[in-house]
């Protein structure tokens, strides 16, 4: 081999490593793309999932928080600088509950696909596993954050307004919180074999976590009914990311609401990837895929 | 150094874009005035004012401000800027509410337990005249062109029209029941009126002194005996008029021409008496029970802030 044949063969195979990188990249990039599309697409071509994710809570702020109006207005808790109605309050709250039964379908359209068996064509993607979890959980934040924005545009309309910048400022906070309510659900689908069990998801987690936080009350207001009540309000995750959501609206940074929601992500994140691990979570002692 | 003449120059010109003011406030209860930074929406400080301090004014230099102790039968005098008193004025017994004229050297008092209204001689620091209205007086106000001061009886449900040439009753019309607060339009060619128990806003002509319209008060959620109408104001252009509407916690914003209500603003409990900024770009209101005051922004027609500062805010004044 002359000189110029080995620095041939040589360039041939650093193109050949860069390209096969470039092709890696492209390959993450298209499954993670393919993913987010699918769902986002399910999301629109679904048209009664879009309105019952809307419905439900435009269903509490026209009702339930009418109801319950308070009209002379609630004490000025922060990240309030005045008094506020009780619909105002009560939007933040709704906001998670958005995102947090959109965390539960997603969990449930994960059971549903390993009871179909698209699932299975998912996980055999090569491709690492906590990848494909993640770009799921992605697509499923995504598709939270736009109903998110459609509610607060019909919330606006019903005169609940936030300052301007707090609809900026809201973006990274509902990503964190969907992702965490994502994740969470995640975790439920990787116990749950049949689509019949999901009705406990319901019973279990969705209505304590919703009902003990502070999208409904304040938690001092909590603190006057029950200490008990007020502790499991306090630390519970869905109230972290309420908070968190809460004080984004208002051009405002919770720290404590924000690292309590990350390291609730974190923790679920890595639980659902465990669970979901055919040699060492649930999966095995289910024998699903 | 350049950079810090830049910075100077920036904050001058920061400082500038904001106009600052200082909102004082009595508190009836505290026996003290609050003074509030508006701007920065903090209570500044509290200062001991004597007993039970009610009603307050500035005058037009906003150089000394007029408070009422109605515990201790005055009006003080207090400078504006070191908050010490400088002088009393004889307000005669209870003084609650006054108005002062527009060239600053007439005060007018309601005084309630006598049915009485005194005229002081500012200057000279002498009551000059006691004029018999109605039972329980209580709002008064002079017009903007220094030709009228009307006083309201609350129980006797009139409004009295004092020539202020003669200091003589020229006139009375019978209004809704106890009536409270009086504001005149910038033009002084309409008087509005508040009723506390019929839960009106009544417009009056000031030239044939009849009514013109009566505006009743409706709150979503809120039963009807809650709406009490207090304090009134109407802003220089007379395109608007806000009514401070007592225990529904709500300010009502009046469209001065057509009369309509368009819109009622949530504040602090009980709400008391309204004060425009110099520039009209921001309302305050006393909060009676929730012990604050209410900073509402009147571009956008929202409120702000309510800051805290101590116990039962009455009166409400601002100086530039």
């Amino acid at each position: 081999m002359t000189n110029r044949q080995e620095m041939d063969v040589h360039s041939l195979k650093e193109l050949s490593a860069g390209q096969s990188c470039m092709v890696s990249l492209l390959h993450y990039w298209r499954a993670m793309w393919g993913i987010i599309w699918r769902e986002l697409w399910r999301f629109v071509t679904q048209r009664e999932r879009f309105i019952s994710a809307l419905v439900r809570p435009l269903v509490w702020l026209f009702v339930f928080a009418a109801g319950f109006r308070a009209a002379l207005g609630l004490a000025i808790t922060p990240p309030y600088e005045t008094y506020i109605l009780y619909e105002v309050y009560i939007t933040p709250g709704l906001i998670g509950m958005i995102q947090l039964f959109n965390g539960m379908q997603s969990s449930l359209s994960m059971v549903y696909d390993r009871e179909m068996g698209s699932m299975r064509i998912l996980m055999v993607c090569p491709l690492p596993r906590w990848f494909l979890l993640l770009s799921k959980l992605l697509a499923g934040t995504g598709v939270s954050i736009l109903q998110v924005y459609v509610f607060l545009v019909i919330a606006w309309f019903y005169d609940i307004q936030a300052p301007l910048q707090g609809y900026f400022w809201v973006l990274p906070a509902l990503l964190l919180s969907g992702l965490m309510l994502g994740a969470l659900g995640l975790l439920l689908s990787s116990f749950i074999k049949q689509l019949e069990n999901f009705a406990g998801v319901m019973n279990f987690v969705i209505f304590p976590m919703f009902f003990m936080s502070t999208a409904l009350y304040p938690l001092w207001k909590v603190k006057e009914s029950s200490a008990l009540l007020y502790h499991l309000a306090q630390y519970n995750p869905f109230s972290q990311a309420v908070e968190l959501i809460r004080f984004a609206l208002y051009g405002q940074f919770n720290q404590l609401a924000f690292i309590y929601t990350l390291v609730a992500f974190v923790v679920f994140m890595a639980a659902a990837i465990v669970g979901y691990n055919p040699s060492k979570g649930m999966m095995v002692r289910k024998g699903g895929t | 150094m350049n950079k810090n003449v830049l910075g100077l120059f920036l904050m001058g010109v920061l400082n500038g874009a904001v106009q600052a003011e200082t909102v004082f406030v009595t508190l009836e209860k505290d026996n003290a005035l609050a003074v509030v930074d508006p701007i920065a929406g903090t209570l500044s400080k509290s200062v001991d004012i004597g007993q039970r301090p009610r009603g307050i004014a500035i005058s037009p230099d906003n150089k000394l401000l007029y408070v009422a102790t109605s515990d201790e039968n005055t009006i003080k005098i207090i400078d504006a800027e070191s908050l010490k008193e400088v002088g009393k004025l004889p307000s005669g017994k209870d003084p609650e509410t006054f108005a002062l004229n527009p060239a600053g050297d007439r005060l007018y008092v309601s005084n309630e337990d006598d049915s009485l209204v005194t005229v002081i001689d500012i200057p000279g620091k002498k009551a000059i005249k006691q004029i018999k209205v109605g039972v329980e007086p209580e709002g008064i106000t002079v017009s903007p062109d220094n030709l009228w001061v009307v006083s309201a009886s609350e129980t006797t449900n009139m409004v009295h029209w004092i020539d202020t040439l003669t200091n003589e009753i020229v006139e009375n019309t019978l209004v809704d029941p106890r009536p409270r607060a009086l504001a005149f339009t910038a033009d002084s060619r309409q008087l509005w009126v508040t009723s506390e128990m019929a839960g009106t806003l009544m417009i009056l002509d000031v030239k044939t002194k009849q009514l013109i319209k009566t505006i009743k008060f409706e709150v979503q959620g809120v039963t009807r005996d809650k709406i009490q109408p207090v304090g009134v104001v109407i802003d220089k252009d007379s395109k608007r008029g806000y009514v401070a509407l007592g225990p529904t916690n709500r300010v009502a914003v009046l469209n001065a021409q057509t009369f309509e209500v368009e819109k009622y603003l949530l504040v602090g409990q009980r709400v008391w008496n309204l004060a425009f900024s110099p520039d009209q770009h921001r309302l305050y209101s006393t909060n009676g029970l929730s012990n604050d005051i209410s900073i509402i922004d009147l571009e956008t027609q929202t409120v702000t802030k309510s800051v805290a500062v101590g116990t039962y805010p009455w009166g409400v004044a601002v100086k530039p």
